[in-house]
């Protein structure tokens, strides 16, 4: 993975990671984009050899350290998404720009979906529609994050 | 798969044995960095916006707090001798006197964003003395409890996450309740409340003590909804929390005095030692 300047994928995802947990106003805060599931995927689907739903887990891992969410929920949630990601990477590549913004929020539900699934079943929790305002964000976003990434992958060469 | 039944595994471990606390604490520390690094920029946020103040604003200020610290000292005279009075009243009651608690000021790292739980981390942890499940508060009420230690952070449990559940009782009558959280953040709910119970919009909530866990007589919630059903087994009971749970900045912690109970007085025991010592001695003899 660290080959080719890969230690650069390492970077964004540490970069995705704290802006997970950077402190946010309130009103701001429901609406906070799926950082790490946006850069997880686009790897997934540049370099499917170099980023595996292994590294998946064990970011949703890191997440659910950092949040204090029960152990596994986060990693299994983003797995399972990474998971859709990288077995259709070659369609998905070929998609336009809103079209694959459109599969990521899809991607994005599902992944707010499952943590809720596994909450609700494990603790109870009543469900409440700005779980699922992250999904918007996280469309509106892709088109900028996939074209950043994208640079930083050419500028860097990472193979 | 191995990586969903992985999940799977540690979500089963997690939840249902507790069996990672020790390991959550090493995995705490290891990150720690990254929120402190996450927390950065708000930081220098707040930094330039207090030093970027004019000084109009300053001397207002300095006044405000003047004016606060006489009203504060005048009440800390009346504290006083009140606390004098209720330290003799004790020692006639013979129950055991108040003794002034250690404190230290936190203040919070980042605010944790997983909407399904309320917590948040604060920049103390083993290192500074902080054990599990101490009790935190604000300046105007009970915040919640240390949930995971880190040695250099920890992770607080608000007292609105669904998880958790404070004794309380009714400042004005001394009725017992139970305050459970409710995952919104200005709503405490409580339940098995009998109809006969005497408890009315505006009450406010304190700490019992019972349970061990928080020390007596804090403010936690006020009520602002009794709504007496009787097609309902029990009445339904909400609260709001004293606390701005949504505005916190800095913190206090805890550290109660060892537990007391009511009948384990100083002259009694006292007397089972004199007495046990002349038993002994007359052993000797």
């Amino acid at each position: 993975m660290l080959a080719n300047n890969g230690i650069m994928i390492l970077f964004t995802l540490l970069l995705a990671l704290m802006l997970t947990i950077m402190p946010m106003p309130i009103s701001v805060d429901a609406f906070r984009p799926d950082w790490v599931l946006i850069v997880m995927c686009y790897w997934s689907i540049a370099l499917p050899t170099k980023v595996n739903i292994f590294t998946a887990w064990v970011l949703g891992f890191i997440i659910d350290v950092l949040l204090g969410s029960i152990l596994g929920v986060h990693a299994g949630a983003m797995a399972i998404c990474v998971y859709i990601a990288a077995v259709n990477f070659q369609k998905i590549r070929n998609f336009s720009l809103w079209q694959q913004a459109l599969i990521i929020s899809i991607l994005s539900a599902l992944y707010h979906l499952i943590t809720f699934w596994l909450e609700h079943f494990l603790i109870n929790v009543p469900f409440q529609i700005s779980y699922l305002y992250p999904v918007m964000s996280s469309l509106i976003i892709w088109p900028w994050a996939f074209l950043l990434l994208r640079k930083v992958r050419r500028h860097f060469l990472i193979k | 798969m191995l990586v969903l039944f992985c999940s799977a595994l540690f979500i089963f471990f997690d939840h249902k044995m507790a069996s990672f606390d020790t390991a959550r604490g090493y995995l705490q520390s290891l990150v720690s960095p990254l929120q402190y690094m996450a927390n950065t920029p708000k930081q220098l946020l707040t930094w330039a916006s207090e030093n970027i103040t004019t000084r109009k604003h300053l001397i207002e200020e300095n006044q405000q707090y003047k004016i606060n610290e006489l009203k504060l000292t005048q009440k800390l005279l009346e504290l006083d001798i009140v606390k004098a009075e209720n330290n003799r009243l004790r020692s006639l009651l013979a129950s055991p006197l108040r003794v002034t608690t250690k404190k230290m000021v936190a203040e919070i790292l980042s605010v944790n964003n997983d909407p399904y739980s309320h917590q948040i981390v604060i920049n103390r942890g083993a290192n500074d003395g902080v054990y599990e499940g101490q009790p935190v508060l604000d300046e105007k009420g009970i915040v919640g409890q240390v949930l995971h230690l880190g040695t250099t952070t920890s992770r607080v449990l608000l007292i609105t996450d669904l998880t958790n559940a404070i004794p309380v009782r009714i400042k004005r009558n001394g009725i017992r309740l139970i305050a459970t959280g409710s995952g919104n953040i200005d709503r405490l709910t409580h339940n098995f409340v009998p109809h006969s119970t005497d408890i009315r919009q505006g009450d406010l909530l304190v700490t019992s003590g019972l349970g061990g866990k928080f020390p007596e007589g804090y403010p936690v919630a006020r009520v602002t909804l009794v709504d007496q059903d009787e097609s309902r087994p029990f009445a339904h009971v909400v609260s709001k929390p004293v606390a701005e749970i949504d505005r916190l900045r800095y913190l206090l912690l805890l550290w109660p005095e060892k537990k007391t109970t009511i009948f384990a007085s100083k002259p009694k025991t006292k007397k089972h030692t004199v007495k046990k010592v002349t038993l002994k001695n007359k052993g000797n003899h």
